[in-house]
């Protein structure tokens, strides 16, 4: 009996969470689900991307949503030549912070590129969404975002 | 006064800490845990019975399986029933619960652990888990990527550079040479490093901590009671710690303002610093808790070798003020810093201040 | 929420699913591999603690009263006594056993540290404490390292243990 060889058993723990969302977050998820990106408006004046009940910074109550993007500029990105299998897309792309026209806080997501060359800071990227009827209020709903230069322009 | 500020004197008696290893698959927990705590008590030639509180720091998460963090109590030995806590975090913030019990004069004396076996599990997908899990979880961003976008953006600000953080690795890993307990420890040069292909740009190899499996343990005692046990206890003169927002798209990545909150509280500048053991598990990420806790380049930073050299989910922010008070009590240095850090690109942190007697 | 934000058919977005799953490779450790071992060889092996003399089955390598590492091995018996007992009427998801089925603590002889098992081959209105059992294993090319190699205890015939002999280990 080969005691020093040590015993393993794979397992795995599996949660099945569905959760409420409320009024703020879920304003944001409809809003993907039908297309289009928004933020909240701090009273202080900011533009929270992705909203949040409260204003990160001075914690008061946030107010109104504010249609942003569908364009922005790329805070920062990070390239993942080797994705793993729960990122979002299975060939190399960017992580990046994306500063959508309209907003002051970053949204994460990732832009595919092609190609780390293809990216710098302060470049333009436009989201792209995934086709209307797979759409359901997840962040998913947003396939990636493209460099605004490869498609001519904002695309929806 | 700042409640951040020891009224009370309390020292670290004693420290120990496992092996670092990759994968310890010939021990559980309980197993891992034992020879720290005879050690850590046996340093000081003291007892289970000798402490009046026992606080420890895990994650359930690690294992995959709930309550490891009672089985681990095993390892103590706790019957007849103790009091005892336990944090899911880095055993830095258990040890600051002993500490604040110990202000308050409730107990006087404690003993501090920490543990876990990251090797079970996937640690790039269970630390995806404790993030904000409306927005940034769904996408599974993994530490390692986090972290690079926050270097990105340290390069961009021009406060850091691939060579900078090369160089962290580097004197890292070869001061980990002299660490009986280091799991990487190496001496490479800083161009050797370069060529190392990057893992998630503008991260490579070299800028990442190692997968840990290990386990630490600390023993605080107040006053006459620290003098009475150790030959030369270290006293901690200041403590806090500050968390940022979970909205990782509002903060400024190439700073840390609870790290500097939390200095200041603590009463860093309040002396010149000697030593520093920073729980940076990222090489960029040194170059921000640095400036954050307002060091200047007479500081030894991480002469253990640090989080790049064995990083212990769990312990390594433990094992930051174990090292540090080890300095002390060596005569190595006066006065030490010991931070510890938990969550995204350094979203929370914890500053202790050391001095001997 | 105001309407004129969402201009689809459905109404606003009230809930996300976010499924989590984790993928674990377990060891158990040098005391619980033990345990295991002598599964896969049709026995039960516990450990003894040098300072208390206890018994425990499974051992997890410490005396949790002590906190010293129990280092001695020692065989039960196949045989043992029902501490205490539920009969489970409750269905669950992923449910494999027919309900209502007896799952109860068993004080192995020899042990100091009962564990729970499922319990067979007994009517569910005549299970009782102290009521002494063995277990049934799976067939000899059938063991494993695990608890499945133990198919279920039975009643072993034998009369009810004295109630002085099992009530330290409620």
């Amino acid at each position: 009996m080969p005691e020093s060889e040590a015993l393993h058993a794979s397992h795995h723990l599996e949660y099945p969470y569905s959760r409420s969302v409320g009024p703020v977050i879920g304003a944001f998820l409809t809003g993907l689900r039908d297309g289009k990106l928004f933020g909240v408006r701090s009273p202080g004046g900011s533009v929270i991307v992705p909203p949040t009940e409260y204003d990160p910074t001075t914690g008061e109550d946030t107010g109104e949503m504010v249609e942003v993007g569908p364009g922005g500029a790329v805070e920062s990105w990070a390239w993942v030549s080797d994705p793993r299998p729960k990122h979002p897309l299975s060939r190399p792309f960017a992580w990046a912070l994306i500063r959508l026209d309209g907003a002051d806080t970053a949204l994460l997501h990732v832009v595919d590129s092609g190609g780390p060359d293809a990216l710098a800071t302060g470049d333009r990227v436009t989201v792209r969404f995934r086709p209307a009827a797979e759409r359901i209020g997840a962040m998913a709903d947003i396939e990636s975002f493209v460099p605004e230069a490869a498609t001519g322009g904002s695309a929806r | 006064m700042s409640p951040a500020r020891s009224v009370r004197p309390v020292a670290v008696a004693s420290f120990a800490q496992a092996p670092n290893l990759r994968r310890d698959d010939q021990h559980n927990e309980v197993e891992m845990l034992m020879p720290v705590i005879a050690e850590v008590f046996g340093n000081i030639g003291i007892t289970k019975d000798d402490v009046d509180f026992i606080c420890s720091g895990s994650t359930d998460y690690l294992i995959g399986g709930p309550f490891s963090f009672v089985t681990a109590l095993d390892a103590v030995g706790v019957w007849p029933p103790r009091a005892e806590s336990h944090v899911e975090m880095d055993g830095a913030w258990a040890l600051y619960e002993a500490w604040v019990l110990l202000q308050e004069g409730v107990i006087d004396a404690a003993l501090v652990y920490a543990f876990g076996r990251s090797s079970l599990g996937n640690l790039n997908e269970i630390l995806a888990v404790q993030l904000d899990p409306y927005y940034l979880a769904p996408l599974w961003p993994d530490p390692v990527s986090l972290a690079a976008l926050q270097a990105r953006a340290l390069i961009d600000a021009g406060r850091g550079s691939e060579d900078e953080f090369a160089a962290i690795a580097a004197r890292s890993r070869k001061d980990a040479l002299g660490n009986p307990k280091a799991q990487v420890a190496k001496d490479q040069t800083v161009a050797t490093l370069l060529e190392d292909p990057y893992v998630v740009s503008p991260l490579r190899r070299h800028a990442l901590p190692p997968i840990t499996d290990g386990a630490a343990a600390i023993v605080l005692a107040a006053g006459d009671k620290a003098r009475q046990w150790a030959p030369n206890p270290v006293w901690i003169t200041g403590m806090d710690h500050r968390m940022e927002t979970h909205a990782l798209g509002a903060r400024d990545l190439t700073s840390s303002p609870s790290t500097a909150a939390a200095a200041a509280a603590a009463g860093v500048a309040d002396g010149p610093v000697d030593v520093a053991e920073i729980h940076a598990p990222y090489a960029s990420q040194e170059i921000i808790v640095r400036e954050a806790l307002g060091l200047d380049g007479s500081v030894t930073v991480n002469p253990s070798g640090g989080p790049l050299a064995a990083n212990p989910i769990m312990s390594a922010g433990l094992i930051r003020i174990g090292e540090a008070a080890n300095r002390i009590a060596s005569g190595q240095a006066r006065r030490a810093v010991a931070h510890a850090t938990s969550g995204p690109c350094l979203q929370q942190n914890l500053v202790c201040v050391l001095e001997g007697e | 929420m105001s309407d004129e934000t969402t201009d689809g058919p459905s109404g606003p977005v009230t809930t996300l699913a976010t499924p989590i799953r984790l993928d674990f490779d377990f060891t158990p450790g040098v005391a619980q591999s033990r345990f295991l071992r002598g599964l896969e060889q049709g026995k039960f092996m516990g450990q003894r603690c040098s300072v208390c003399g206890k018994v425990y089955v499974p051992s997890r390598g410490s005396c949790p009263t002590d906190g010293v590492p129990t280092t001695e091995d020692v065989e039960l018996a196949n045989k043992g006594t029902i501490t205490t007992y539920c009969v489970v009427n409750v269905p669950f998801a992923g449910q494999s056993i027919e309900i209502p089925y007896i799952c109860a603590q068993v004080l192995l002889d020899g042990a100091n540290l009962s564990f729970m098992g499922l319990i067979q081959e007994i009517p569910t209105d005549e299970i009782r404490m102290g009521m002494r059992v063995e277990a049934v294993w799976v067939e000899p090319d059938q063991l494993t390292p695990s608890l499945a190699s133990v198919r279920y205890f039975r009643p072993n015939g034998e009369p009810d243990a004295d109630y002085d002999t099992y009530k330290e280990y409620l």
